[in-house]
């Protein structure tokens, strides 16, 4: 049976971690190379790596450290940063990435999706999506939230949005639910859920972990297939293997790390 | 002993590369035929579809070598759908070393395909390759075609029906998921083929 996913995500800049409140106000959380090793360590089951200044400046990702990543660790782990083509696809995918994850640049060009899934297979393929709550009720799709004084607001509904990526060749998507993110109250369950019935594809829950009951709902009531963190998991606030054993207490399937046995 | 890694083109090859390194094994990267054919190992990986895979096999006139081999040969994940007699994906005839056909797998409720994430492997027949592979370990696989159970299944898993995730037959071998990404386990399998 195929486990639930835990999945801390490492928010780069300047070759660093960072992590901020509400997308703001980023402090270095720690070394790259470390961090990756550390969470290996403890069980997590897929990295994610988002070069957070790559989109809103208009460049792409800084490399180099994805092949420093791909050299040590061995659990998947994801790129997203600023990818505009197949080309800046493939040298991520060849330094070692696992997946290439495409947000901004598929909202300036939907075509990307399907050159993209056309180049590698939709299994490398994730498009995440950043969606806020408007005041008419309706979630709709952010774009360019790295960097805040560039966001801006898009007339797409998130859900609209979930079903054309999927349709043009998205093998998993991300929901990065803003309203919630960073202030650690618990995922966004009413727009995971909503989320879910348009998503055939594996879907990440993102934003708003704060404690373990939270990864628990999600899996159980919005039923997603993976849980993003970063600050709980950054600050020591929730240890991997503790979620983990927490988990399986709770009936969700989860890969507990395997007890070490020497030949 | 010298293993080399079939440049098909497929984007994992950087991480298996990665994976034999943390093992003490330098594999070369190489589309030539001498060189694989003189290799103690040879390993197949790929990331991709089952037709431009193996169209670039028969654009490196690769298809009736790997044919011929006889050292241990490793296909990983779309590597290992290439050594099956025929893919659905794109109807595509492949290097039928493994008598086996690649199914898509059926989308259900609850069911996302791809296959994406952490599943179980079930050993079913003794083979050195599983060595110290426990019933319920876990293997981390991404694929939307597999390879249905057969004589030639060393090691299975489920995802809505059972399906193969290690197959042999002869000296050519087969892992579904992605060992280079499957953490100790991972390591394990790799280093039990690297030991055949």
């Amino acid at each position: 049976m195929l486990s639930r996913r835990i999945i801390p995500c490492l928010d780069v800049r300047e070759g660093k971690v960072v992590k901020g409140v509400r997308f703001r106000d980023h402090i270095v959380m720690g070394e790259i190379v470390d961090l990756a090793l550390r969470y290996r360590d403890e069980g997590a089951d897929e990295l994610v790596f988002y070069d957070i200044t790559a989109s809103p400046e208009g460049r792409s990702v800084d490399r180099s450290w994805v092949e420093r990543v791909a050299r040590v660790i061995d659990i998947p782990f994801c790129v997203a940063g600023g990818i505009r083509s197949v080309d800046e696809a493939r040298a991520v995918l060849h330094a070692g990435a696992d997946k290439i994850s495409v947000n901004s640049p598929a909202l300036e060009r939907p075509e990307l999706v399907d050159e993209l899934a056309a180049a590698f297979g939709v299994q490398c393929v994730v498009v995440g999506i950043d969606s806020m709550r408007d005041a008419d009720g309706e979630w709709r799709v952010r774009q360019y939230t790295g960097d805040p004084s560039k966001t801006r607001s898009l007339s797409r509904r998130t859900t609209d949005w979930m079903i054309e990526v999927q349709s043009r060749g998205a093998g998993e998507i991300v929901l990065n639910c803003m309203d919630s993110d960073g202030v650690r109250k618990g995922y966004d369950l009413a727009q995971l859920m909503v989320a879910r019935t348009v998503c055939t594809v594996p879907l990440v829950a993102s934003g708003g972990a704060g404690a373990m009951e939270h990864f628990r709902d999600a899996f159980t009531q919005a039923r997603v297939d993976g849980a993003l963190a970063a600050s709980v998991f950054h600050s020591g606030a929730i240890a991997v293997p503790d979620l983990k054993r927490y988990l399986q207490q709770q009936g969700v399937v989860v890969r507990l790390q395997e007890t070490s046995r020497d030949e | 002993m010298s293993v080399v890694l079939v440049d098909a083109g497929g984007t994992n090859i950087g991480s298996v590369r990665y994976a034999l390194q943390r093992l003490g094994v330098e594999a070369a990267l190489t589309a030539d035929a001498e060189t694989i054919r003189a290799a103690d190992k040879v390993i197949l990986p790929g990331v991709g579809a089952a037709g431009p895979g193996m169209a670039r096999l028969r654009e490196l006139r690769l298809v009736e070598l790997i044919r011929s081999l006889t050292q241990p040969v490793l296909g990983v994940c779309l590597g290992m759908q290439l050594l099956c007699e025929h893919s659905a994906e794109g109807d595509t005839e492949c290097l039928g070393v493994i008598p086996a056909s690649v199914r898509r797998f059926e989308e259900a409720p609850g069911l996302c395909v791809p296959h994406m994430g952490w599943n179980r492997l079930s050993p079913i027949a003794a083979h050195p390759l599983l060595k110290n592979l426990q019933e319920g370990d876990w293997a981390y696989f991404v694929h939307s075609y597999a390879v249905p159970t057969g004589d030639y299944t060393l090691a299975s898993s489920q995802y809505g029906d059972v399906f193969s995730a290690v197959i042999a037959r002869g000296n050519f071998h087969g892992m579904q998921f992605h060992p280079e990404r499957s953490a100790g386990v991972g390591a394990r399998l790799l280093k039990n083929f690297l030991e055949l």
